[in-house]
């Protein structure tokens, strides 16, 4: 049995020629561990002793009792070993990496959280590994970068393009066509070509089999609604895919409203009207591109959403009416994030508050006995910049003024 | 004429033909315009005309940067269009479209694929187009005279390049090297072995590109290849020197001064 390429009229393998033999191999070797129990057997272990697995499900009482509607509950991925899901994919295709045996790894990296994560992997099997970063990120999440440097990974700053999450894809494919012999590419979300899409979505499936169980446990049935942000995908189809055979539980993926969906200056692909079907980056899906097929700048207050395509396996459940997709704005996102820290103090990242925005909206005008469940991606904590900026925060400003100064001297 | 017998009637009183390649729009469509002139007129054989993409995934930052600046200057797959007829009806010698597939795919490939024909165009390449996806356009492309180019790469089994050269026509464009457009090749034993493996699985007239930058590395090519392709050093030679330079280059390439 060979990968699934397409998924309804999505994906596909759109590569040049000197990859043709690595995604052949790659696919062959995927294969291999997807039909292995071994190899899930030796994942689980790797995540409940090195990573937090499984993570727990947070009944989120005074959020619950301030919209006086539906529970709600967090799916704690932040707290995950390098504090996001992304861990889930990375260490995966470690293991994978070192049954094919290569002996290298390269990542593209957006918030900084996949690079962070792969930097961590790449550190515990040995592996070398270079993580190309669009600048504008650098600029965003500086803590990341230093930790990537710190774990021995080559962070390279990528200066083209909007110099953002696409073009560290790009960049990283580059490496990749002349490498590719000793090097495996850790895709990090569930785009790009195939087996990427399959393969990052089984590796992130293992959130929803445990929030299933969970909710079932403290709740007594399945949720009526899971809300995830979606930025390439992975973290949503994570939760999405065990529940999506089940008839009482909606499914809502949230998008980057950026500065409004009639502002253009967003990254909604789903919802809205600004996206049309293309093919960039290896793989056919929605991308936010103009009449010509030129993709656009995109925006979002999180750099981990702020992104110009979507996983082929969304745009087909989109297609199929099978997912609702909502979009947050930056303005909502930061009022999210302020209640969820002054309620239950959790510090969502600012891709997952895109999460907690439309469940607040929707929450108190649901049944009390219903449960809801919010996917938290990642923890806020690396945004702290971000976040101390987006607030204005004298204090911090303070403190960054007085330490520039000692650093001057 | 279909591009396959042109480039066997320009080769039987050659040793080796030059390709040469432009991005359109870059610097500006003036410059092209005096740049293809001049590879007219110093001998090349035949042009690619990339249309500029966002997200030239294969392509290294010469010609990166190349397809940045074009697009931040305002030019459109229209202007493109319209630029690469009136060099069909210029010039002699036969022109190539080279872009990714989003462009086609956005425009329509019926509608594109009309009107390069129209125009004259001759081949197709397509770096981010396998024939796996691709298989359709590559049929309506030969309907139309229009020749898609396959890619070999030294990683294509011969197994890979018997079943590419079934999709192609016109020529085969062989990479030299792994890696995207842009550095140094070098033509050493390997390479001439990988020429004779893609020699052996093709019938087609063989071009080899990526990383040829002088006469050494055309003269290397002779007897082995059909065809040099040289891209990213003439954009760097109009960065630096303008269009003028571009001539003697040819020229030197081609042997003859």
């Amino acid at each position: 049995m060979s990968t699934k390429k397409y998924f309804g009229n999505w994906g596909g393998s759109f590569i040049p020629e000197a990859l043709h033999e690595t995604f052949r191999q790659l696919d062959i070797a995927y294969r291999q561990i997807r039909n292995d129990p071994a190899f899930w057997e030796e994942y689980m272990s790797l995540m409940s002793t090195y990573s937090c697995r499984p993570t727990p499900l947070t009944y989120a009482e005074n959020l619950s009792n301030h919209f006086g509607g539906a529970q709600i509950y967090i799916k704690r991925e932040d707290l995950n070993h390098t504090g996001a899901h992304k861990a889930n994919n990375v260490m995966g295709q470690g293991l994978l990496v070192k049954r094919m045996g290569k002996t290298r790894v390269i990542a593209e990296t957006g918030a900084g959280q996949h690079g962070i994560a792969t930097a961590t992997m790449a550190a515990k099997f040995g592996f070398e590994c270079t993580v190309y970063m669009g600048e504008e990120d650098v600029q965003r999440q500086r803590p990341n970068v230093f930790w990537m440097e710190k774990m021995g990974t080559t962070v390279v700053p990528v200066k083209d393009g909007s110099k953002t999450l696409k073009d560290a894809i790009n960049e990283a494919f580059r490496d990749w066509v002349t490498n590719m012999d000793t090097t495996h590419y850790v895709f990090g979300t569930a785009c790009g070509p195939a087996p990427f899409p399959e393969m990052v979505s089984w590796l992130q499936s293992i959130i929803g089999q445990e929030a299933a169980e969970q909710i079932v446990r403290q709740h007594g049935k399945l949720p009526t609604r899971i809300y995830a942000c979606v930025g390439g995908g992975s973290n949503s189809l994570g939760i999405f895919q065990r529940f999506l055979d089940e008839e009482q539980t909606e499914l809502v993926g949230v998008e980057a409203g950026g500065h409004g969906l009639d502002s253009g200056q967003h990254a909604a692909r789903l919802c809205g009207d600004d996206a049309s079907a293309g093919v960039a980056q290896g793989y056919k899906t929605m991308f936010l591109q103009n009449d010509d097929g030129q993709m656009l700048d995109t925006h979002s207050v999180s750099a981990g959403l702020d992104y110009i395509g979507v996983s082929p396996i969304l745009a087909d459940l989109w297609e199929k009416k099978a997912v609702r997709f909502e979009a947050a704005t930056d303005d909502e996102v930061i009022e999210a994030l302020d209640l969820t820290m002054r309620m239950e103090g959790i510090i969502p990242a600012l891709e997952s508050a895109h999460a907690f925005v439309q469940a607040f909206k929707e929450a108190s005008e649901m049944a009390k006995d219903e449960a809801i469940i919010i996917n938290m991606s990642g923890r806020g904590d690396k945004d702290i910049f971000t976040i101390a900026h987006a607030y204005g925060d004298p204090s911090w400003k303070e403190f960054i003024i007085d330490r520039a100064e000692q650093y001057r001297k | 004429m279909k591009l396959e017998k042109i480039i066997r009637q320009r080769k039987a009183d050659k040793d080796i033909l030059l390709m040469t390649h432009i991005v359109l729009g870059y610097p500006s469509f003036e410059i092209n315009r005096e740049v293809i002139k001049q590879m007219v007129d110093n001998g090349v054989d035949c042009i690619e005309m990339q249309i500029p993409f966002s997200e030239p995934m294969a392509d290294g930052p010469v010609i990166l940067k190349a397809n940045q600046d074009s697009l931040t200057r305002g030019t459109t797959i229209e202007d493109c269009l319209n630029f690469g007829a009136e060099m069909c009806s210029t010039h002699e010698i036969p022109f190539l479209y080279m872009t990714y597939y989003n462009i086609i795919y956005k425009y329509g490939e019926e509608r594109f694929l009309d009107q390069a024909a129209e125009a004259g165009i001759r081949g197709l390449i397509l770096p981010d187009l396998p024939p796996e996806e691709g298989a359709h356009l590559c049929k309506s492309a030969k309907q139309r005279d229009i020749a898609p180019i396959m890619i070999y790469s030294p990683t294509s089994t011969v197994e890979r390049m018997q079943e590419l050269s079934g999709h192609g026509a016109g020529f085969i464009y062989c990479t030299a090297r792994k890696g995207v457009t842009g550095s140094h090749s070098d033509l050493d034993t390997e390479f001439k072995n990988y020429l004779s493996r893609c020699r052996q699985a093709t019938s087609l007239p063989l071009a080899v590109g990526f990383g040829i930058q002088n006469r050494s590395d055309i003269e290397a090519l002779i007897g082995a290849a059909d065809m040099g392709v040289v891209g990213s050093q003439t954009i760097k030679l109009v960065d630096e020197q303008g269009s003028a330079a571009v001539g003697p280059f040819i020229s030197r390439l081609r042997g003859t001064s």
